[in-house]
């Protein structure tokens, strides 16, 4: 059977860097950081007090106060982004074949906050269990498409992928081939997270997976830079709709770029720390290209996993320069997470969506806060430092790894004339 | 209205959402106040807290009105 194209009609994002489409991208260009110090919870006595959260949000300002509170905030970051990118698509909801639009989504996750919440409750109480009972519903990480699914009515294939960092990559492949399939003309796509609070904090620290960069957390995401010292958390959540070319051209729709493929792997290493050679990532990298039909010559622009981590960033560098050959001097390389922090499972959505606009745009955001070259990263790569570069991108690469050894990368380009 | 009364009407306005003047005494947690199966829960599970009283899943059923629980409230207590 002939595979269907699959297009982009629609985004939405809500980020460290900006709450919307238009907003994120501006952060994006100019190079701005999210990070500053957490106001969510109480972190005065943890290893890092700093985070991107996302900022200056009333959740009331786009869901009933009724709704909102039977809502975990990563569904909530859920629901503005597809609310986003559905007004973007201007795909009519109320005429399109309900049966034939799907939801797939990205959380690695989950509602950790009402989790915390409800738990701590019990912990303090007598032994009695007072659960809410919106409790579980709140806290599940596949109720953001099911929550999207009830305010629509989208009848069509729907749940969450969990792969921990690439769990929205895994959402954006799975709706490309569901679509290619012809399970469905359109799903709505991306990922969403909310974890800037005391146990994932706590837990990620305890894991040495944060910068602790207090004294200055604007600078603390370096990805490639000698003086990295581990992620910085951030949250929100970005949207995509993905579409049936055919689907998409019957209805006039803007047509930002195709979805040329997607690339699975995993390290089958260690359940933190990334294969030391980048095993996994070399593979997920050649399967994206066989995946979509593409030479490593076609690429023009990686936007790179490069969470700021000693070990990761190294590790995926050389799997680059691996895949690429020579080509690989050739590549805009750049990492946003230096900008809007490590969004975990909705890292493969936003950045997703950076790719789709530095393609729409002819521009590749920069990789900020570079000051040292680490010794160990090949000079003669263009990493797009600080300053974002003009480049007529045609074809664009998006990465993500997740703890677990799970790699996702996808491919998009323009489409062809 | 009682105490009781003003209190059970607080708790129906945060967790449903809706308008004070909407909560009368006749007025149907699912047939007027918009309540699904799981808010009637957590309704119940909120004036267990608030008076500090128990109220047992075969007594919550008949619980469907504001004036049903404000009785019930008074009579537990």
């Amino acid at each position: 059977m002939k595979l269907k194209r699959v297009v982009v009609t629609g985004l939405g994002a809500l980020t460290p860097i900006g709450n919307n489409i238009e907003e994120y991208w501006d952060g994006l260009v100019n190079g701005k950081s999210g990070a500053a110090p957490i106001t969510h919870f109480d972190a005065a006595k943890f290893k890092t007090r700093f985070a991107c959260e996302v900022k200056n949000f009333d959740v009331n300002d786009f869901i009933h106060r009724k709704e909102a509170r039977k809502m975990d905030k990563f569904t909530q970051y859920a629901m503005v982004v597809a609310d986003e990118a559905i007004v973007n698509s201007k795909l009519d909801v109320e005429n399109v074949d309900p049966d034939r639009v799907g939801v797939i989504w990205g959380c690695g996750i989950g509602g950790i906050d009402t989790f915390e919440q409800q738990v701590v409750e019990y912990a303090n109480g007598d032994g009695t269990p007072k659960f809410n009972p919106f409790f579980i519903p709140k806290m599940i990480a596949d109720i953001a498409p099911g929550h999207i699914s009830i305010k629509y009515g989208f009848r069509g294939p729907n749940f969450t992928t969990v792969s921990a960092c690439a769990s929205s990559a895994n959402a954006i492949i799975d709706a490309l081939n569901y679509i290619r399939l012809g399970h469905a003309d359109v799903i709505v796509t991306g990922g969403s997270e909310a974890s800037v609070t005391g146990a994932a904090m706590g837990g990620f620290n305890a894991l040495h997976a944060l910068s602790q960069r207090n004294d200055d957390p604007a600078t603390a995401s370096r990805p490639f830079d000698k003086d990295r010292d581990g992620f910085v958390m951030g949250e929100g959540g970005g949207a995509l709709i993905l579409e049936e070319y055919e689907h998409a051209v019957a209805r006039g729709a803007k047509i930002y770029c195709e979805v040329a493929g997607g690339g699975l792997s995993a390290d089958a290493h260690h359940l933190t720390a990334p294969h030391p050679e980048g095993l996994g990532a070399t593979k997920v990298m050649q399967n994206c290209l066989q995946n979509a039909g593409l030479t490593p010559e076609d690429v023009d622009a990686i936007n790179m996993h490069g969470t700021s981590t000693p070990l990761g960033d190294v590790a995926e560098l050389k799997a680059v320069q691996k895949v690429f050959g020579e080509h690989a001097y050739n590549l805009n390389i750049n990492s946003t997470k230096s900008m809007t922090g490590h969004l975990l499972g909705a890292a493969g959505a936003i950045e997703a969506i950076a790719s789709v606009l530095a393609m729409e745009y002819g521009v590749v955001p920069p990789t900020i806060n570079h000051a040292v070259l680490d010794e160990n990263i090949d000079p003669k790569l263009n990493l797009t430092i600080n300053k974002a570069q003009k480049r007529d991108v045609k074809v664009a690469m998006s990465n993500t790894f997740g703890f677990g050894g799970h790699n996702a990368c996808v491919l998009f380009k323009k489409l062809e004339a | 209205m009682s105490d009781i009364a003003s209190r059970v009407k607080a708790i129906i306005v945060d967790k449903l959402g809706v308008d004070e003047n909407e909560v009368t005494a006749e007025a149907s947690f699912t047939n007027d106040l918009g309540a699904d199966s799981l808010d009637t829960v957590e309704l119940i599970m909120e004036f267990e807290k608030e008076f500090d009283i128990q109220i047992p899943d075969d007594q919550a059923e008949n619980i469907g009105t504001v004036g049903q629980a404000v009785s019930f409230i008074e009579a537990a207590k």
